[in-house]
């Protein structure tokens, strides 16, 4: 059993939690994740670890109302327990001096970039981050990515903060005014990440995303989470989830993240109804 | 004793096949005590051949169980003595009573058998764990305490059986499992109804009522590294199984609508999809499934699929009836279930439709040719015989490869170009203090071989915790 320790709404749909495990917090590193099960009946979903603290045997991780599962994690209070915890999962993120890196995080993938933020910068990067949201309520992290970042770009799809518009569109920009980027690494949903590989892909800027597939397990031994990358097939838990990106197939991904629609829409509907 | 041969087994009542492609139930149903007295009782009580020290039943088992000598106790309808007999070489009866291939181990090689049929070992040491089962466990006293620690990786067959042997010399034994429930294979592989999930966690209760510790969540190369369990303990036993799916690199095999027979079997056995919405994990059967494959994984795939609701589920396999590698009872239970057998088929694409889901899936004939290496005829294709079957999902079930996590990240620990952990007889491996045993070391193999592995290391490492020096000229078995 894993304690919540703390739980922060930062905005309707969107929550911090503070979990109690030790073994984890001692071994986590930016760009991997968890994957968790609240309860008996509960499926297993993974979540990027947002940041982590050995001394105090903890982890963070932020997570959106998509269905049936993060809405039911959504509901748990501070003091509840998670039923498992496991982690940390997949491959750390490559944190190397390469120069000028962009950080890139939509949405819920702000709170997945952060974490990255702070390693580039710390491995003596010069960071310029641009962080967006479909409009201002959804923005998070943004004082903490501030002061990490040697440049912060804000964007809302709507204009609500920020500049209006999308995070490619600052990046495009940036390539255009001639800055030289050595690396970009972007995080958040399918079509932002393929957008930001169209943008680099002509200027041959090494890009990493980080994929999101549908998991079961996550060490390797299902098969669910498989996604291709140059063409062949490679099972994101284990051998990313960060690819680069101009060798990932974002369509296949796309339609392989819409397999269990019409069963996540009953699950959901049942649990508006009220679950058993 | 020959006047009184009886040439049938007594037959076990099942659940008709039209109601149990509905439930997950287990299908055999048991035997009564009076039956099983009979059916014990049908056992000549052979002496061992000539040049041998065990009757031909008990050479057999992989772990050398007293075979006539737990039949004569049933007989006699002392059962509590013949459970006791058994679990000296075997602590997981109830599971290898239920899903050992006897027919090619202990009844196989049944004197009985070779005019009639043999004597039902595997029904009757089933029936003795059952029974045991039914009446509440006695957990054996335990003995006094050897101070040192031991940690076992999986929670297998090899595993458990590596900590309870340990256990019971004295050692303080952890296992560190990666998922969240203990039993491996047994509970996130093997389907409900052919090996009901309470067993195997009744089978654990007992292990850990020896003082096991188990951790569960925790992936050995993640959570901690095999580095720091041997810092922190006497010794190791790597029990990580043959984990990984393969696929066969067709074009189209990333369609929605296809599964690894491991996606397809622990949505369904270790997240219970088979209750979706009750239990949160969904998964998605079609009208029309097919299976690629013929080995007990694929039968298991193709009865699950049936009980999911598909209308026609199909065998899809390249080679012809007699080399199917799945036990002979369960090809059999699929046939009355209504699995359909495509055979001397490869498949050799999948064909989607516009939103990517699995529509059809191309094949090719096959005949069969020359010898292989296997000593089977190898199946060659049939050109010009391309044909097109619809399906609506898939479930690969071509074999899993060696788990390559713990060899991944642990320097110096020794793998074979297959992926399998190098180790000797007594299953050490090329790191001093750590063994490893079970299908990390052979590749997909069977339960009860598993557990063998489980046992000889567990001696091995008793020795060695009590003083017996690492070899100095490690030789590895299964280069
Ligand atoms: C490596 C990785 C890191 C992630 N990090 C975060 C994070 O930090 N914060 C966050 O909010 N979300 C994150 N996600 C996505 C998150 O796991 C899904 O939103 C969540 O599983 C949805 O579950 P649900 O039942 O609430 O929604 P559902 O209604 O089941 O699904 C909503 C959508 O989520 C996806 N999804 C469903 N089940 C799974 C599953 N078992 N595994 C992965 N995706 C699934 C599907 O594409 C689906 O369309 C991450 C996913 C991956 C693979
Ligand atoms: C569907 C199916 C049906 C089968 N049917 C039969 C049958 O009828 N009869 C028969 O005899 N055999 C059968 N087998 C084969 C049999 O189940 C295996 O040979 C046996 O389970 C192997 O045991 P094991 O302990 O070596 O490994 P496993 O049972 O695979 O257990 C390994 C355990 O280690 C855990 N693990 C892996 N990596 C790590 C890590 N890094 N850290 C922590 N834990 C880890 C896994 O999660 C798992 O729990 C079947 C197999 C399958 C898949
Ligand atoms: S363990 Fe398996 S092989 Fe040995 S006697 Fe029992 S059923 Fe037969
Ligand atoms: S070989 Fe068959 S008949 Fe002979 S002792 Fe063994 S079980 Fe009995
Ligand atoms: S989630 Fe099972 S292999 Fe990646």
């Amino acid at each position: 059993m894993f304690k919540i320790l703390s739980k922060k709404f930062l905005c309707p749909t969107v929550a911090k939690f503070e979990i109690e495990a030790p073994l984890i917090a001692r071994k986590a590193r930016a760009g991997q994740f968890v994957i968790l099960r609240i309860d008996e009946r509960g499926e297993r979903i993974p979540l990027t670890l947002n940041d982590w603290s050995e001394e105090r045997g903890t982890i963070t991780v932020v997570a959106l109302e998509a269905g049936a599962t993060t809405k039911r994690l959504l509901s748990l209070r501070e003091g509840e327990y998670l039923m498992d915890v496991v982690g940390p999962l997949g491959r750390p993120a490559e944190v190397e001096r390469y120069g000028t890196v962009v950080c890139v995080g939509g949405g819920v993938g702000i709170a997945c970039i952060y974490p990255e933020v702070r390693a580039f910068k710390a491995a003596g990067n010069y960071v310029i981050s641009i962080i967006g949201s479909r409009t201002k309520d959804l923005l998070m992290f943004e004082e903490e990515i501030r002061g990490l970042s040697d440049e912060l770009y804000v964007t809302t799809d709507d204009g609500s903060y920020g500049q209006k518009g999308f995070v490619s569109d600052v990046l495009r920009r940036l390539i255009e005014e001639g800055r030289k980027l050595d690396l970009v690494v972007a995080v958040g949903p399918v079509p932002m990440m393929k957008v930001v590989a169209e943008v680099t892909r002509p200027h041959g800027i090494k890009t990493i995303v980080s994929l999101n597939p549908i998991m079961v397990d996550g060490t390797g031994m299902c098969g669910c989470c498989r996604v291709e990358v140059g063409g062949k097939t490679r099972f994101a838990c284990v051998d990313g989830p960060e690819f680069d990106a101009h060798q990932v197939d974002f369509d296949l991904l796309a339609a392989r993240n819409r397999r269990y629609l019409e069963e996540e829409r009953r699950a959901l509907e049942r649990l508006k109804e009220g679950r058993a | 004793m020959t006047s009184r041969i009886v040439p049938k087994k007594y037959p076990m009542p099942e659940q008709d096949p039209k109601e149990r492609i509905r439930n997950f139930r287990e299908v055999p149903l048991g035997q009564d005590p009076e039956t099983v007295k009979l059916e014990a009782a049908r056992c000549l009580q052979c002496r061992p051949p000539k040049g041998k020290i065990v009757p031909p039943c008990v050479e057999g088992c992989p772990v050398g169980i007293d075979i006539p000598g737990f039949l004569a106790l049933t007989r006699e309808g002392r059962f509590e003595e013949a459970i006791a007999l058994i679990k000296e070489k075997n602590a997981l009866p109830a599971i290898c009573g239920r899903v050992c291939p006897y027919e090619n181990q202990c009844e196989g090689a049944c004197t009985l058998g070779k005019k009639y049929e043999p004597v039902g070992i595997g029904r009757v040491e089933r029936f003795l764990a059952d029974w045991e089962r039914a009446r509440g466990f006695r957990v054996p006293a335990r003995p006094p305490p050897t101070g040192k620690r031991v940690a076992v990786v999986g929670s297998g067959p090899a595993g458990l059986t590596a900590a309870a042997e340990l256990a019971r010399r004295g050692h303080a034994v952890t296992i560190f499992e990666a998922l969240h429930a203990p039993g491996g294979v047994l509970v996130y592989g093997i389907p409900e109804f052919r090996l009901p999930k309470e067993i195997v966690f009744a089978e654990v209760e007992y292990v850990k009522s020896l003082g096991v510790e188990l951790k569960l969540d925790v992936v050995v190369g993640k959570t901690v590294t095999l580095e720091e369990l041997r810092r922190e303990h006497d010794a190791v036993f790597i029990g990580t199984g043959a984990g990984l799916p393969n696929f066969m690199r067709i074009p189209g095999e990333n369609l929605n609508g296809i599964y690894s027979a491991n996606e397809f079997l622990t949505r369904s056995n270790l997240m219970k999809a088979y209750l979706f919405p009750e239990y949160d994990t969904p998964t998605k059967v079609g009208r029309r499934v097919a299976t690629i494959g013929a080995g007990n994984v694929a039968m298991d795939c193709a009865r699950t699929a049936l009980r999911l609701g598909a209308e026609e589920s199909y065998i899809v396999y390249r080679r012809s009836r007699a080399e199917m590698p799945a036990r002979k009872e369960e090809i059999q239970r699929a046939e009355e279930e209504g699995v359909k057998f495509l055979l001397l088929t490869l498949p050799k694409r999948y064909i989607g439709d516009e939103r990517g889901w699995v529509r059809e899936v191309e094949c090719v004939r096959m005949e069969l040719g020359e010898p292989d290496e296997s000593g089977r005829r190898r199946p060659v294709e049939i050109p010009g015989s391309e044909f097109r079957l619809q399906v609506d999902t898939v479930v690969v079930a071509i074999g899993q490869s060696p788990n390559p996590l713990v060899p991944a990240t642990t320097p110096g620990l020794k793998t074979s170009r297959w992926g399998t952990i190098l180790a000797d007889e007594e299953g050490r491996t090329s790191l001093e203090g750590v063994w490893a045993g079970g299908d990390i070391t052979t590749g997909e193999a069977t339960v009860i071989l598993a557990m063998g592995a489980g046992k000889r290391a567990a001696a091995s490492i008793h020795e060695y915790l009590s003083g017996k020096p690492w070899p100095s000229d490690w030789k590895p078995v299964n280069a």
